[in-house]
């Protein structure tokens, strides 16, 4: 994949986008306004599974609630010849001419397959993969949660009494190995001795591994769990019955682990996906390549619980206002990676922004746990 | 799993042979097809009982799978994993084993044919698809194949041996994809390196369905003219309804058991190297796509009948194809498709205690029910 | 109770834990599995009830507040999915495996169209009994609190040891799994012994899912279980139709199934999904060395058709 020109995010709830030398690299398609549109979103698991699906569905909430707008959707659609055919099936029987196929695996080879033979239709992907020479008629965007992942840290590096925090994990892809990164960088913020241990399921959603993977953690001592996984239930309740701490992702688990929810890093995709929405009716375009933050109203986090003490919640809102102002970088120097090789400089530094982040490849020194 | 029909002539033998042949003929269609739309009237009945209108269910399935160029497309596009995962249910049960883990062969299948595909650069792309078709056969057959031969050589039950090894073939795959064949520049959805456009399977003339429809259908006429036409698919009949018989007819039990497992095997390989070649691109987790599974019902349905296969795979398929709609028109959860098949199916099913039963297709019985 | 340093035993106490906490489901579907198939038919449909057991077990409970009512009628609800497969079985051309991979889709599709609402209540789990209060660390006694059902299970294959064994009951179940004719000419309906048989078999693989939604991992989703059911089915011929085996079995499987998490939470890492695979992986292997081409079925129940 190469890397798409990087481009200033706050620009894009801004009207005037066109200015960037980035969005001419395709511009929407469509030149006039449309007083009625059909938006189609499709997910990979249940709607409501209090994690990913969860957060694009409440997304779709906020579109629905728009007038002159209907909201298709369909769940459980499987990165296959499946999601083809939904796509297919939303644009030829109910004139869908947005869609927004929300899960990872959609875009590469589906996407890129389906978009071509409909250049009338917006095939908006989220996971950022759209580069240039893929169909113009596509576009993907996705958010900097390892800034929300980061801020996790901060509440788990006050809160942790063991000085070990916990990861559960369903792949050693970049996205999850920056948020894991990003968690203990976080809780290294406060205290530089904390340790991650992390363990990776190998799948997106497999309940009783995930809840053996959280005891697993506990019994290593972590007090604090966080996960990434596509329904982060199983871990969040699992943890706050061995008695640990539970930072949240994708969605708001709050109701799952009570007293013990710190906070969590969630998605905002309703403030996008609105936006969206109304430029298409309005007939404006949309870049082809989106990325924002907790700036841009791209990622939220969870109101912090009862169990985040004072000075916990100072850092906190001060680390989130530094990371409001921009330039803010987890990752930066010195820094060596888990197996000792140096990943940034002294004075080296990567902001959330730098797409460098988006091919990481490894763990950063104290995180336990391996990359293959 | 062969079916015979009591053919009991009576009056004039020719007249009532004849009548006896177009009923039995009439009985093998009209039964299955009674007992469809007796799974309709059923799946109507849990409508109504929701609240829920059958008229617009089956107006939506009929929209959804069959009633257009684009819903057969849509139909079709899902009938080759099936059809090819179904034959490697139905080959290794006409000698009476119960093979239930062609998941196994079809994703390893799939990975054989993606990591094939990065090595032929350079060939003749004809070539290079036949290798790549080749590896991924030989990979499902030797899978499914050694299951059959731990069978007769060391009596290992291959329904459970067949699963076992399905779900280990996952793990490699798994960690074959997101370990020594990943590519790197596959960065949030560990694949194996994509494979050229030249190997690419495309869509058929006139169908937006790739070729692996057409070659699913091939196999399946194939598989049944072994069976049926075939000195090779007599002997395994013979075995398949009495082992002690055949081995006392000197017929090569441990051969054909091997043979038509592997076989089995092999089809479920060509139907992972479609995956990656027509659709996918390469090899990843996508591939586990629960075909396997689906094709052990598609194979008991069809009664093991190779040709029978086709149908019950396109039927299938297009109740799937019109599940997004059922979901988006009707407000129904997407598991309704599921509780469909799962009551039309339980209803052909228990359909099979008919034949034969009905006096209507069987005039020279006696008090039938 | 501050967590103490444990290190490499964590591997260890994870794989007695995984076996106490990961075993159940496996234990109960299986001498559930155990009894319909010493009755001469299989029903592979049990991971459908097991899934239907899950949603109606958290579904009453959360409804009514009590979790054994959740037990009592994910347990009912299995019966009465039994009931249906052996009342459509004891027709004669109607091939039972068939059947139960019907039974399979349709008990899924049920749970999940009757589940979307009760993804995101939570329903009072099951107690579990800490059998580790006599020591003073967290881990392990977090590894032995033990659930009720696990106990129930451990018992209960003690019992239908002891029933196949030495009751009339047992010889009964015996007498029609291992020939229709001699059933019948002792005066049994063979028929009726195999619905009995398939509908307690039923409501077993309907209390392990209970197991699933209620105790671990403890509530509804959609990947409850992925493929417990199946796997159950197969670790009875595993354990050759014997229920304090199908026990062990299940303890065995649950606890390999520990192994993954477990090294890579002491820092081994490398090659997970192999890690993944072990239960597999050691479940064929000893299959492998317990068979012989002599004895290929020792202990199979003549009339079953899988073994035929």
């Amino acid at each position: 994949m190469t890397p798409p020109n990087t481009m200033n995010r706050r620009r894009f709830l801004g009207t005037s986008a066109m200015a960037l030398g980035a969005t001419s690299l395709g511009l929407a398609q469509s030149a006039q306004a449309q007083s009625n549109l059909t938006v189609g979103f499709i997910y990979v698991g249940p709607k409501d599974d209090f994690g990913y699906n969860q957060a694009h569905a409440e997304g779709a909430a906020a579109v629905k609630a728009m007038s002159g707008v209907t909201v298709l959707e369909e769940e459980n659609v499987p990165e296959s010849q499946d999601v083809q055919n939904t796509m297919e099936s939303m644009i030829n029987f109910d004139g869908a001419s947005l869609l927004f196929p929300t899960s990872f695996g959609y875009f590469n080879p589906h996407i890129l397959e389906v978009a071509p033979k409909y250049p009338d239709v917006r095939f908006e992907h989220c996971g950022g993969l759209w580069t240039e020479g893929n169909p113009t008629n596509a576009g993907s965007y996705f958010g900097y949660i390892g800034m929300g992942q980061y801020l996790n840290g901060v509440t788990a590096g006050h809160a942790t009494k063991s000085k070990k925090i916990g990861f559960v994990a369903a792949k050693p892809i970049p996205q999850v190995l920056n948020n894991i990164n990003s968690f203990l960088l976080g809780a290294r913020s406060v205290d530089p001795t904390i340790t991650c241990q992390v363990i990776f399921t190998g799948e997106w959603s497999l309940a009783v591994k995930e809840a053996e993977a959280t005891n697993a953690l506990t019994d290593q001592g972590c007090d604090v769990i966080t996960c990434h996984v596509d329904g982060p239930k199983v871990v969040c309740e699992t943890a706050a019955a061995r008695d640990a701490f539970v930072c949240g992702y994708h969605a708001d688990q709050s109701p799952l682990a009570g007293d013990k929810y710190l906070t969590g890093a969630e998605w905002n995709w309703a403030s996008i996906y609105t936006d969206m929405v109304s430029k298409t009716m309005a007939g404006a375009p949309i870049d082809n390549f989106v990325r924002g933050g907790l700036a841009d109203n791209f990622i939220k986090m969870s109101p912090l619980g009862p169990a985040v003490s004072d000075a916990a919640r100072a850092q906190f809102e001060a680390t989130k206002a530094e990371i409001i102002a921009g330039g803010f970088a987890a990752i930066k120097g010195p820094l060596k990676d888990n197996k000792g090789n140096v990943i940034a400089a002294e004075g080296q530094s990567f902001v959330e922004t730098d797409v460098a982040i988006e091919s990481m490849g490894y763990l950063v020194e104290g995180v336990i746990g391996s990359t293959s | 799993m062969s079916i015979t029909f009591p053919q009991k002539a009576t009056g004039s033998p020719v007249a009532a042979q004849l009548v006896a042949r177009i009923a039995l003929r009439a009985e093998a269609v009209l039964i299955p097809v009674g007992a469809l739309l007796a799974g309709f009237v059923a799946f109507s009945l849990f409508l109504l009982f929701l609240g829920k209108s059958p008229v617009e269910f089956f107006a939506l399935v009929w929209k959804g799978g069959f009633s257009s160029a684009f819903s057969w497309q849509n139909t079709l596009s899902r009938v080759a994993p099936l059809v090819l995962a179904a034959l490697c249910v139905a080959l290794p049960a006409r000698l009476g084993l119960v093979v239930i883990g062609g998941e196994g062969a079809i994703v390893l299948g799939g990975l054989a044919a993606a990591v094939t595909g990065t090595l032929v650069v350079g060939l003749p792309s004809a070539m290079g698809m036949v290798l790549m078709a080749v590896a991924a056969m030989c990979l499902g057959g030797l899978w499914i194949g050694a299951i059959g031969a731990l069978r007769i050589k060391r009596g290992v039950n291959e329904t459970i041996a067949s699963l076992l090894m399905a779900y280990i073939a996952i793990a490699l795959l798994n960690h074959f994809v997101e370990g020594p064949f990943r590519d790197p520049a596959s960065l949030n959805k560990p694949s194996t390196a994509p494979i050229e456009t030249a190997l690419q399977v495309g869509d058929m003339p006139f169908v937006a369905a790739h070729w692996g429809v057409l070659a699913g259908i091939v196999a399946c006429l194939l598989c049944w003219v072994l069976i049926e036409r075939t000195t090779i698919g007599f002997a395994a009949r013979i075995a398949g309804d009495n082992v002690r018989a055949a081995q006392i007819q000197g017929l090569p039990v441990s051969k054909l058991v091997i043979g038509f497992t592997a076989l089995g095997g092999a089809c479920a390989g060509l139907g992972g190297y479609f995956e990656v070649a027509a659709v996918h691109g390469s090899a990843n987790a996508s591939l586990i796509a629960g075909y396997g599974y689906t094709g052990i019902l598609v194979a008991f349905l069809a009664r093991h009948n190779p040709l029978v296969i086709i149908p019950v795979a396109v039927l299938l398929a297009g109740f799937e194809a019109s599940g997004g709609l059922i979901q988006r028109r009707m407000d129904l959860p997407d598991a309704t498709v599921l509780v469909f098949e799962g009551m039309v199916f339980i209803i052909i099913l228990l359909s099979e205690a008919l034949y034969g039963r009905l006096r209507i297709f069987n005039p020279g019985l006696r008090g039938a029910s | 109770m501050e967590p103490v340093e444990i290190g490499l035993w964590g591997v260890p106490l994870a794989i007695l834990g995984g076996a106490i906490r990961v075993s159940t489901p496996f234990i109960f579907v299986s001498l559930g599995e155990c009894l319909t198939e010493r009755s001469g038919r299989i029903n592979l449909g049990l991971e459908g009830t097991l899934v239907f057991g899950a949603i109606s077990g958290y579904a009453v409970a959360y409804e009514t507040g009590n979790p054994f009512l959740g037990v009592l009628a994910a347990a009912l609800a299995g019966a009465c999915f039994g009931l249906l497969h052996g009342w459509i079985c004891k027709f004669k051309g109607v091939n039972d495996i068939a059947v139960g991979i019907a039974m399979m889709l349709f008990g899924m599709g049920l749970a999940f169209f009757f589940g979307k609402p009760y993804i995101q209540p939570q329903a009072p789990d099951l107690p579990a009994i800490p059998f580790g209060w006599w020591s003073d660390t967290p881990q392990v006694q977090a590894a032995l609190q033990v659930n009720i059902l696990f106990i129930l299970g451990a018992i209960l294959a003690v019992a239908m040891a002891w029933m196949f064994k030495s009751t009339r009951v047992g010889l009964t179940v015996r007498v029609v799994g291992d020939s229709t004719d001699a059933a019948r000419a002792m005066g049994i309906n063979p028929n009726s012994v195999r619905l009995l048989s398939t509908a307690a078999g039923g409501a077993l693989a309907g209390i392990g899912g209970a197991y699933l939604s209620l105790y671990y991992p403890g509530s509804w989703t959609e990947g409850v279980s992925s493929g417990q059911g199946l796997m159950a089915i197969a670790l009875v011929i595993f354990a050759r139709w014997n229920p304090i085996n199908c026990f062990w079995a299940a303890l065995l499987f649950g606890g390999t199934g520990a192994l993954g998490p477990a090294l890579q939470s002491v820092g081994i890492s490398e090659g997970y999904y192999l890690f993944f695979a072990a239960p597999y992986v050691l479940t064929l292997i000893l299959l492998i060395m317990t068979s012989s081409p002599d004895r290929a079925m020792q202990g199979a129940p003549l009339e079953l058709s899988l073994t035929k």
